[in-house]
């Protein structure tokens, strides 16, 4: 079966520090893959290659079977790629329901449109998308006061309103308590389930992941070290020594 | 920001726009003057606004497209013979033109240098108005300007002009609330995220900057022929600069402020110049106001008034 | 074909045949730049590290020429005297300012900096013309560069020929403040990370104010050093800013190599350009930035990041 995405050989050089290593890397259809790693893995750097907000060095980016590499992020997201941000990335002085509205009169090509008042668009589809992410209730609040969580979740509805085939989660749980990141990681299981989406996603911490991939790949310093089942992973003794044994970061 | 006159909005337009109507009842020539030069100096502030507010970038050559109109439908009527309607659509059009290419260039930019870029564009205007003396008079001005006869009453050149800045007004405020308005204001708001929701933002900085020369020509137009003459100051910078204030002082989040701004800057400067010379330093100490204590204007400083006394409210 | 030129451009022919007179524009060019380059390297200095454009450059030019005037001819103090006045004169205005109003807006967005800057324009123009008064002024050159200097070539005035001296002075003195002192040192380091500066104890807003005072300072001494053949007047500052714009810009914001090149630049354009085609003086300085920023956005020697963000 071809791969959805199917990355060849990719790297990332700034002029002397390597940020993405030969890393070679398929995505199956339906797939829930989980790419763990420390600060600094490169894992950021990796979604910037795939999405188009950086070039790589070297290597290519297929979707689809065909080859997007270095196809600008607007692009890339009307081929069926969204993306969720590591930091907080979403229209502060907007409304929440304005966030997800946005994103879905660009879906349908009407950003352009000067004469189409916009009071009335996708106003059932906007408020489904809310609810899907539990935020109906806050439809009206302004995007950048909600709390630190409520925002995640707002950008994963913005993700979810590009329709997309797959769907690349950076960091989704970052800076969450632990109750949060449980919501938020059964969150995302169902909305994937429901949709039929292809998920990757990154995360630091391998306990929150293993409940909902169906693989797992270990990024180090920029290179893919062990790939594959959760348990095999888990067991994997270059994983257990980067994680349990001298990298002091991982210990998080 | 953007949403739908409220019944109370409604009904405030509304009364403004018959008060207005009713002004050359009063017999009083100054206040249909005053008016006059309102309505047309109001559309200007809200053109530049499309950029500022809407978009998130600050021009400082905004002047140029006001002048550009002017002049060009000012010497059409009066070089050229030409009847009004062709001469005004002439004058907006190169208004136009000239934003669309000026705006082509400038949107590779941000920040800074989308404004020094703006700046450097609207100074070169002047520049050749400046020095094109055989066909604008240079620094002498392009006066007088032969007003078709139809409108060069006073009375019948006020409803003239305010039937034209309402409905100027009216598109502007479609264009604002449409789907383009909103994803706009997402531009302004994160340019990088709009980008990754599809939009094309580079296109709809270059759309909006278009849309705000045009109206900023129509305005331009108008004023040449209120004053039946056209001068070169009109496309320095100092002009670019005092719309710019009149926008932010009304306030730039919202759809009506940079009106209210260019309504109250307006009469601040004509009750100021009949007692002292020194208006600059007038103007000069409402903008460090503004800008030290109620960065978003009169606007920002009337909600927060009314959210003291209960309820929020829409612009 | 000489006459074909002449016909097309009389000033062009001129110059072809006369080496005399294009040497002179070629030093007219260089004393103008030199003298603009001064101003103008205040205003990329500030924009360096402050991130801010301080549009009330050209006042301060303005008051700077002014105050020589008062100085120089009204006090009768040798030139020297006037013209180092002038650059103390705005220094201290320069503190002040800093101190109450730029501290306030370092963090905020850009377009309202700018503003803060127009609204010290607005202010300043109408202090000057109720210190001064609005008549034109007029300052004579000091006794010791009066007259010409004999080249060989051709003769030339003394007074611009100091200013093609002194412009490389300043612009080797500038270099030496930036690398060679301490102060250059941490107002490098300021402006990278001015957190981790102040975290390692050093004074940084002591840091902005002596930059802002340098910065204005030179504004003063390059406005009274114009002062002789640029009468000071009210609204002599709107052309200079916009001038000083189209300088650094050209040379790239916070460069003061791409500074000092830009304003070379603009004087050989300008004077060459008149010469050529009389009836484009003003447009050919905006033309040159077009074309620089059309080719490298960030200008010769600008970088994307100085743009500040």
């Amino acid at each position: 079966m071809t791969a959805l995405l199917s990355i060849k050989n990719l790297w990332k050089d700034f002029g002397g520090f390597v940020a993405t290593r030969d890393v070679t890397f398929d995505l199956a259809e339906g797939e829930r893959h989980a790419i763990i790693g420390p600060n600094g893995a490169g894992k950021t750097t990796f979604f910037n290659l795939i999405t188009g907000h950086m070039h790589p060095s070297k290597g290519s980016v297929e979707f689809r079977g065909k080859d997007i590499t270095g196809i600008p992020p607007h692009k890339v997201v009307k081929l069926g790629i969204a993306r969720s941000f590591q930091r907080i990335n979403i229209f502060p002085r907007m409304s929440v329901f304005e966030n997800v509205q946005v994103a879905l009169m660009s879906r349908e090509d009407q950003s352009l449109k000067m004469f189409k008042l916009c009071f009335d668009l996708h106003v059932a589809e906007t408020n489904q998308l809310l609810d899907t992410v539990g935020l109906l209730s806050e439809a009206e609040e302004t995007a950048g006061e909600l709390a630190y969580g409520k925002q995640k979740q707002l950008e994963l509805a913005i993700a979810l309103a590009e329709n997309p085939d797959v769907l690349l989660l950076d960091e989704p749980t970052a800076g969450m308590s632990p109750t949060e990141t449980g919501d938020a990681i059964k969150l995302v299981d169902r909305i994937t389930k429901e949709r039929g989406l292809t998920l990757l996603f990154t995360e630091h911490d391998m306990g929150v992941v293993f409940g909902i991939s169906d693989r797992i790949s270990v990024l180090h310093h920029g290179e893919i070290i062990a790939s594959g089942l959760p348990d095999d992973v888990r067991n994997d003794p270059e994983v257990r020594r980067i994680y349990l044994g001298e990298d002091a970061d991982a210990a998080a | 920001m953007t949403s739908p006159l409220s019944k109370t909005g409604m009904a405030a337009c509304l009364i403004v726009l018959i008060l207005c109507a009713l002004t050359p009842l009063l017999q009083s020539d100054y206040l249909i003057d005053v008016v006059t030069e309102i309505l047309i100096v109001a559309l200007f502030a809200l053109s530049l606004n499309i950029i500022i507010g809407y978009s998130g970038n600050v021009s400082f050559g905004h002047a140029a497209y006001f002048a550009i109109g002017g002049y060009v439908n000012a010497i059409l009527l009066t070089t050229y013979g030409w009847p009004l309607l062709p001469s005004a659509v002439a004058g907006v059009f190169a208004a136009t033109l000239t934003a669309a290419v000026v705006a082509y260039f400038c949107t590779r930019l941000t920040d800074i240098y989308f404004a020094m870029l703006t700046l450097a564009f609207s100074m070169l205007v002047w520049a050749i108005l400046f020095k094109w003396r055989s066909l604008t008079n240079g620094d002498d001005g392009f006066t007088p300007v032969h007003v078709p006869a139809v409108i060069d009453d006073r009375t019948a050149f006020f409803y003239f002009t305010m039937i034209v800045i309402v409905i100027s007004i009216a598109v502007l405020w479609v264009i604002t609330h449409s789907a383009f308005g909103r994803s706009l204001v997402a531009v302004r708001e994160n340019v990088g995220r709009a980008g990754f929701v599809g939009i094309h933002t580079r296109r709809m900085r270059w759309q909006a900057f278009v849309i705000a020369g045009f109206f900023a020509g129509v305005a331009g137009v108008l004023f040449g022929m209120y004053h039946r003459g056209m001068y070169v100051e009109s496309a320095f910078w100092t002009q670019s600069a005092q719309v710019l204030i009149m926008t932010l002082l009304g306030g730039i989040y919202s759809f009506f402020g940079p009106l209210i701004g260019a309504a109250v800057l307006f009469m601040l400067e004509r009750l100021t110049n009949e007692y002292t010379e020194y208006w600059p330093t007038v103007l000069g100490s409402i903008l460090l106001i503004i800008l030290l204590f109620q960065p978003d204007g009169l606007v920002g400083l009337g909600k927060r008034i009314k959210n003291k006394f209960g309820g929020g409210g829409s612009p | 074909m000489l006459d074909l030129i002449r016909e097309f451009s009389p000033g062009l022919a001129i110059l072809l045949t006369n080496p005399q007179f294009a040497f002179i524009q070629l030093l007219n060019s260089i004393s103008q730049g030199m003298n603009l380059f001064i101003i103008a390297a205040g205003l990329s200095l500030i924009f360096g590290v402050l991130k801010v454009i301080n549009f009330a450059h050209g006042v301060f030019y303005m008051f700077g020429a002014y105050v020589v005037h008062t100085v120089f001819m009204d006090w009768g103090a040798p030139f020297w005297v006037g013209a180092i006045a002038s650059a103390l004169a705005l220094g201290v205005i320069a503190a002040i300012i800093e101190r109450t109003l730029f501290r306030q807006i370092y963090e905020a967005e850009h377009l309202m900096q700018l503003l803060l800057t127009f609204a010290i324009v607005l202010i300043m123009g109408d202090l000057a013309k109720v210190i001064w008064g609005t008549e034109q002024y007029s300052v004579s050159y000091p006794a010791s560069l009066k007259g010409a200097t004999d080249l060989g070539i051709t003769f030339y005035p003394s007074y611009r020929l100091m200013l093609c001296v002194i412009g490389p002075l300043i612009l080797i003195a500038l270099y030496w403040f930036a690398e060679r002192t301490r102060w250059g040192r941490m107002t490098k380091a300021a402006t990278q990370d001015r957190e981790m500066l102040a975290a390692l104890g050093i004074n940084v807003p002591l840091i902005y104010t002596s930059v802002f005072i340098l910065g204005s300072a030179l504004a003063g001494f390059g406005g009274a050093l114009a002062a002789p053949f640029s009468s000071p007047v009210p609204g002599m500052d709107a052309t200079l800013i916009v001038e000083c714009f189209v300088i650094v810009i050209v040379g790239g914001l916070g460069s003061l190599w791409g500074t000092f090149v830009g304003a070379l630049l603009y004087g050989l354009v300008f004077n060459f350009g008149s010469v050529i085609y009389p009836n484009g003086q003003d447009v050919f300085a905006y033309l040159l930035l077009l074309v620089v920023l059309l080719i490298r956005p960030w200008g010769l020697y600008g970088k994307p990041e100085a743009g500040g963000h």
